[in-house]
């Protein structure tokens, strides 16, 4: 397992959503498909529970009508520090990295579904057939991030072509990463700003102070799987 | 035994491989049939795409496993029985062991391939096998995959020398009575078998010896598989009891499956001297065990998990009871207990045709047992909002009745090729009845085949 306070050499990525910003609009939805590249399944294949959305709002009711509430949770990969999935897949398609992501890859992935299966969160999506984009989405497809054959599993990267980037600009300026290199596009387009990002190694950043809060928590920390996305509770549940 | 008895039997017994009537024929042809429409199926879904299939999120697993552990179970039926008649020194096996063990090859043969089936991209199986390859890369042998392939290896190996090793001296036995390819085949796999006293002495010490191995290596099979399911977090799966409820669940399936193909063969090739009422009864009454034993397992299961209360174990176990998947949860009650166990323990009930009906329930209950062992967790993950359910298509019914079909077929071509009753355990039964006792069982048995 990757230790968030100790002092590493990479950075310990993680996300912070906070509940009571959040309105549900879907907007981290939208930009994440359009980021990486999510394949468009369809109405027909959607009613058959296919849809790809590597984040999605959950929505859960309240109370009985008229006094009905909705909570909204936007749910992602946990990118969890003991991640069930991993261990179960028989050919290493998805493994842990040392800034303590959990990585899928593709091109090794022969489609046992074994992962998904033991994900407590159903955050891993299944290409049942080879990705579509219907004309003009075609055009919107982003260079770089490769597209996933059918029969492979896919999930949520924490965006990693962006990872990438923000680790290449620090390390050209010679300096550690810092809050503000790396934006994943579920991060940068949510207009309540409910979403942050940032090396949880590094005391300072503002996902560190977030974990910090009393209103922290994450999503079935009793099953030990040490999620690396901190929700901070609404007030009124605090 | 006189030398008239001694042609008959042979005559009985290698009536299979001599004769083609019509009746086997049609089965082929049927069968046949059904192989190539499953084979068409899977061919459509390689070029399309696992989406022909009605898997879905969170239904990520369905039929595909099902089946799987389905002839896995069945896979039980022969090996562990025959060895576990053997090892006990049960007289009575002897015209049921090798109807047993070629169940055993051939369902295991058939599970093995769902494995292959089910993956996403079906064509790089292989890296699945622990082979040194040029990226240097290993399979994951924490993964309770990995432990599959291993253990169906092992006991597919171990099925297949403990089916061939007693089928020695009945290979040379028709290689000495046919002629031309047919003699030259049978020469080669009779392995030079002259009947010496040091060659009878090393087949029965190789026979009892795979006996005893064949039995740990049947239970780790069935236990594996169970944790595939075992091993994973998902409600109603993670449970400790799963590994001696999957084997007591596959002795259960296979006893059943053993009971209708030797009904089976006994009607098509006229073996009712030889397949009798008191070899049915004798496993009906071993149906019956297993049967209240699955009882008790599929009890302590529910029970412990209603009692528990545990809230997300809680809604699996609804669905099952009151929720979609109930009127399956009570058709299994009924077709592996309600049904057969009953029935098994009548004994007037206890006939041939009594023992096929049930053991045809218990098939059809077995099946359903491992579906609900895994759709009903699977359709209920933790997060509710991702709630779904599962209907299969036309694609994974035609790939199922295409790996029934697969076995009929087997099954068929095998009992064409080998006689299906050991025609030496037969006779050496026969032997020991006019002069009991083990000490004399071989020497008279060996002075009336003119050794």
């Amino acid at each position: 397992m990757m230790n968030e306070t100790e002092k590493t050499q990479k950075p310990q990525w993680a996300m912070a959503i906070d509940l009571d910003r959040c309105t549900g609009c879907e907007a981290c939805v939208v930009a994440c498909r359009i980021e990486n590249n999510i394949a468009v399944v369809g109405p027909e294949e959607s009613a058959r529970d296919r849809s790809m959305n590597w984040i999605r709002i959950e929505r859960y009711m309240e109370g009985e009508f008229p006094d009905v509430r909705v909570r909204f949770r936007p749910v992602l990969c946990q990118h969890c520090q003991e991640a069930p999935c991993e261990p179960v897949c028989p050919v290493y398609a998805t493994y842990h990295t040392e800034e303590g992501l959990n990585a899928q890859v593709y091109n090794r992935c022969v489609g046992t579904r074994y992962c998904a299966n033991n994900c407590p969160y159903s955050v891993r999506f299944f290409n049942f057939f080879d990705p579509q984009w219907p004309a003009p989405l075609e055009k919107s497809l982003n260079p770089e991030v490769s597209i996933r054959t059918r029969g492979v599993m896919e999930k949520c990267t924490f965006c990693i072509q962006r990872i990438r980037k923000g680790e290449e600009k620090a390390r050209d300026e010679d300096r550690a990463v810092r809050d503000g290199d790396v934006i994943p596009a579920c991060v940068g387009s949510c207009p309540t700003k409910a979403m942050y990002f940032g090396n949880i190694a590094d005391s300072n950043s503002e996902v560190a102070r977030l974990a910090r809060s009393n209103r922290a928590e994450r999503l079935m920390e009793d099953l030990g799987t040490e999620p690396r996305v901190i929700y901070l509770r609404k007030r009124d549940q605090a | 035994m006189d030398r008239a008895r001694d042609e008959q039997i042979n005559r009985d017994l290698l009536r299979s491989v001599r004769e083609t009537g019509w009746g086997w024929r049609i089965v082929v042809a049927i069968s046949g049939m059904g192989l190539m429409a499953g084979v068409a199926a899977f061919a459509y879904q390689w070029q399309e795409g696992i989406g022909v299939w009605g898997l879905n999120r969170p239904v990520m697993w369905a039929f595909d496993i099902t089946n799987f552990v389905f002839w896995i179970g069945i896979s039980h039926a022969g090996t562990l029985i025959s060895a576990i008649l053997r090892v006990t020194g049960a007289g009575w096996r002897r015209p049921v062991t090798r109807c047993a063990e070629a169940i055993t090859v051939f369902a295991l043969m058939i599970g093995a391939l769902f494995p292959i089936i089910h993956l996403g991209r079906p064509w790089v199986f292989y890296w699945l096998v622990p082979y040194p390859n040029e990226r240097g890369l290993w399979p994951n042998f924490r993964s309770p995959l990995i432990w599959d392939f291993f253990a169906i290896n092992a006991y597919l190996m171990g099925s297949l020398i403990y089916l061939y090793l007693p089928l020695i001296p009945d290979l040379a036995l028709l290689r000495d009575t046919s002629r031309g390819l047919r003699k030259r085949i049978y020469s080669v796999l009779s392995a030079g078998w002259r009947g010496t006293a040091l060659q009878w002495d090393r087949l029965e010490k190789a026979v009892r010896v795979m006996a005893v191995i064949i039995i740990p290596v049947a239970v780790s099979v069935h236990t594996i598989v169970s944790w595939d399911f075992a091993m994973a977090i998902q409600p109603m799966w993670h449970s400790t009891i799963f590994g001696p409820y999957f084997v007591a669940g596959a002795i259960f399936s296979g006893i059943a499956a053993l009971i209708i193909a030797m009904a089976a063969l006994r009607r098509v090739f006229h073996l009712e001297n030889y397949l009798k009422p008191v070899h049915f009864n004798n496993l009906g009454l071993l149906l019956l065990t297993m049967s209240l034993i699955w009882f008790y397992f599929t009890f302590s299961e529910y029970l412990t998990t209603w009692y528990g209360n545990e809230p997300m174990e809680k809604a699996v176990f609804q669905s099952k009871i009151s929720g979609p998947y109930s009127p399956l949860f009570f058709a299994m009650v009924a077709c592996c207990f309600l049904i057969p166990a009953p029935m098994l323990a009548i004994k007037k009930l206890r006939t041939i045709t009594g023992t096929v009906i049930a053991s045809a329930c218990v098939v059809v209950g077995m099946w359903i047992e491992r579906f609900l062992i895994i759709v009903p967790t699977l359709s209920h993950p933790r997060l509710t909002f991702n709630w779904g359910s599962y209907k299969p298509t036309w694609v994974e019914i035609a790939i199922m009745t295409g790996s029934f079909s697969y076995f009929v077929l087997l099954y068929a071509v095998f009992v064409k090729m080998f006689p299906i009753v050991s025609v030496w355990e037969f006779k050496e039964g026969l032997a020991s009845q006019t002069q009991p006792g083990p000490a004399t069982d071989k020497k008279v048995f060996r002075a009336a085949s003119g050794d």
